[in-house]
């Protein structure tokens, strides 16, 4: 019965990619729109192959095979160890085992696709196709089961208590091992692509480049919901063993902290600004869907209004630090929205969270362990690797696609032929 | 100064998993891994400012 709720909520996660790929389009401009599109089924494309082909085996599953060494009188599970390519006997449908781990291998197909998105938001209208499908490869097929495997396949977060007497480390509903691994990939990308061109004057001043269609943006927000209680429900069920009830509980948190994080954003730009932001209260929606995920099944609907709350606070400023402050140019707000808020989301699991066994103090330990572990090692690792590739297929479009915007550049024609006229796109500079 | 706040971060990391070996009592342990988290939030505010001057002498 589990199983096969389980796969109902698992056929509604590529409306999150859906949702996601609709705002990062949106939130660009329109000589990019086509290719912010295509972009997505790209990353979403060669995310699959490359995690079916060969991160399924080192993501792992709790129990399975896996790489270990002994070390300060721990055995440290840091790596999954299955065979390339599911073996299909293993995954046999008839078989309860086999079936939930075709269930899990489906799961963080579409889960690794969703954090291959997250940084297309924040190269928006500058990076280019070719590195996005290759950065997507190894996003699929080194960094996401290299986490993945520390927390949703039995490796040495997950257990934290077997060695330490700690608590393990929670993410239901893969707000650490999807968002934040996103959005750090997200801050990688900006970093490595700069800004676009004329985005920031010589003093540092950021000019507004707003979005060409905001209407999409929201659109993607309520695709973005479906998707999200897909996503948190069957992790839930898959990863902590959530029932029917507990699913129930997990679908109204993410409306609720969804709703409480779009409202805030919303009220916080209405004071600031005297009018509310459109995008910047889609903005704490998805900010509200990430920060609740990781406390899906473990916290009370009022504790998911308060993460929510304070995830669409803490994202309408950090976007603003980040652009004015920090010089990021996010046009999405992916390391906020995502990193920032994914962060929050796994702190609050440790604050808020209710469980049968362990101390407080002891669960808000493990939840700093894993923030220590995403921000020390995994953005190291991404930030390296987005470098060393940016060495061999160059991320930044040229001096013309700047102007030209990516759908002339790349693609050779525009999303909107009939509709937009641009003034400087073919003026010689 | 991307490469050291890059070795700060992995350093905090470091510092946080000595923190769970060395340290049996809870206290010690929070201490430690918040320290860990201190090093690592020097390495963000590195990396950040280092690409902030990158793009200012691009400019």
């Amino acid at each position: 019965m589990n199983l096969l709720l389980c796969l109902v909520c698992i056929m509604l996660i590529p409306l999150a990619s859906a949702g996601l790929g609709l705002i990062h389009q949106g939130l660009g401009r329109s000589r990019s729109a086509a290719h912010a599109m295509l972009a997505t089924l790209c990353a979403l494309g060669a995310s699959a192959i490359v995690f079916v082909a060969i991160g399924v085996s080192w993501t792992g599953v709790a129990g399975g095979a896996a790489h270990t060494f002994v070390g300060g009188g721990a055995h440290w599970n840091w790596l999954g160890a299955g065979p390339f390519f599911p073996n299909w006997v293993d995954l046999d449908p008839a078989d309860p085992a086999g079936f939930s781990r075709a269930l899990t291998l489906c799961l963080e197909m579409f889960a690794v696709g969703l954090a291959a998105i997250v940084p297309l938001s924040a190269g928006t209208d500058r990076w280019r196709l070719a590195p996005i499908c290759i950065a997507s490869a190894g996003l699929a097929g080194i960094v996401f089961p290299l986490f993945a495997h520390w927390v949703w396949g039995g490796g040495w977060l997950a257990q934290l208590e077997t060695n330490f007497g700690v608590p393990g480390f929670i993410d239901a509903g893969g707000a650490g091992v999807i968002q934040v691994v996103g959005g750090l990939m997200a801050v990688s990308v900006a970093w490595v692509l700069g800004p676009r061109r004329g985005k920031f004057a010589a003093d540092g001043l950021p000019a507004a480049i707003p979005g060409h269609n905001i209407v999409l943006v929201l659109f993607g927000c309520l695709l973005a919901l479906v998707g999200w209680i897909g996503l948190d429900s069957a992790s839930s069920i898959l990863f902590y063993g959530a029932g029917p009830q507990q699913v129930v509980w997990v679908v109204i948190n993410a409306v609720l902290s969804a709703s409480a994080g779009c409202l805030a954003a919303l009220v916080i730009t209405r004071t600031r600004y005297r009018k509310p932001d459109a995008s910047l209260s889609a903005n704490g929606w998805i900010a509200g869907l990430v920060a609740g995920s990781a406390s899906c099944a473990f916290v009370t609907p009022v504790v998911a209004i308060d993460i929510g709350v304070i995830a669409g606070v803490l994202v309408t400023y950090m976007i603003e630090v980040a652009e004015l402050r920090l010089q990021v140019d996010d046009p999405g707000g992916a390391v906020s929205v995502h990193a920032g808020a994914g962060l929050w989301g796994l702190i609050a699991v440790g604050l808020f969270g209710h469980f049968s066994a362990g101390t407080r103090g002891g669960h808000i330990l493990a939840q700093l362990v894993g923030v220590a572990a995403l921000l020390g090692f995994m953005l190291p690792l991404i930030y390296g690797g987005n470098l060393l590739l940016d060495r061999f297929v160059p991320y930044r479009v040229d001096n013309d696609g700047d102007w030209q915007g990516m759908d002339i550049r790349e693609l050779g024609a525009g999303a909107y032929p009939e509709f937009v006229v641009h003034a400087d796109e073919f003026v010689p500079r | 100064m991307r490469l050291v706040g890059c070795l700060l971060l992995v350093s905090g990391f470091f510092l946080v998993l000595a923190a769970l070996v060395l340290f049996p009592a809870p206290a010690m342990r929070i201490a430690f891994v918040a320290a860990g988290l201190g090093v690592e939030a020097l390495g963000v505010a590195l990396l950040t400012r280092a690409h902030t001057l990158l793009q200012k002498e691009q400019q």
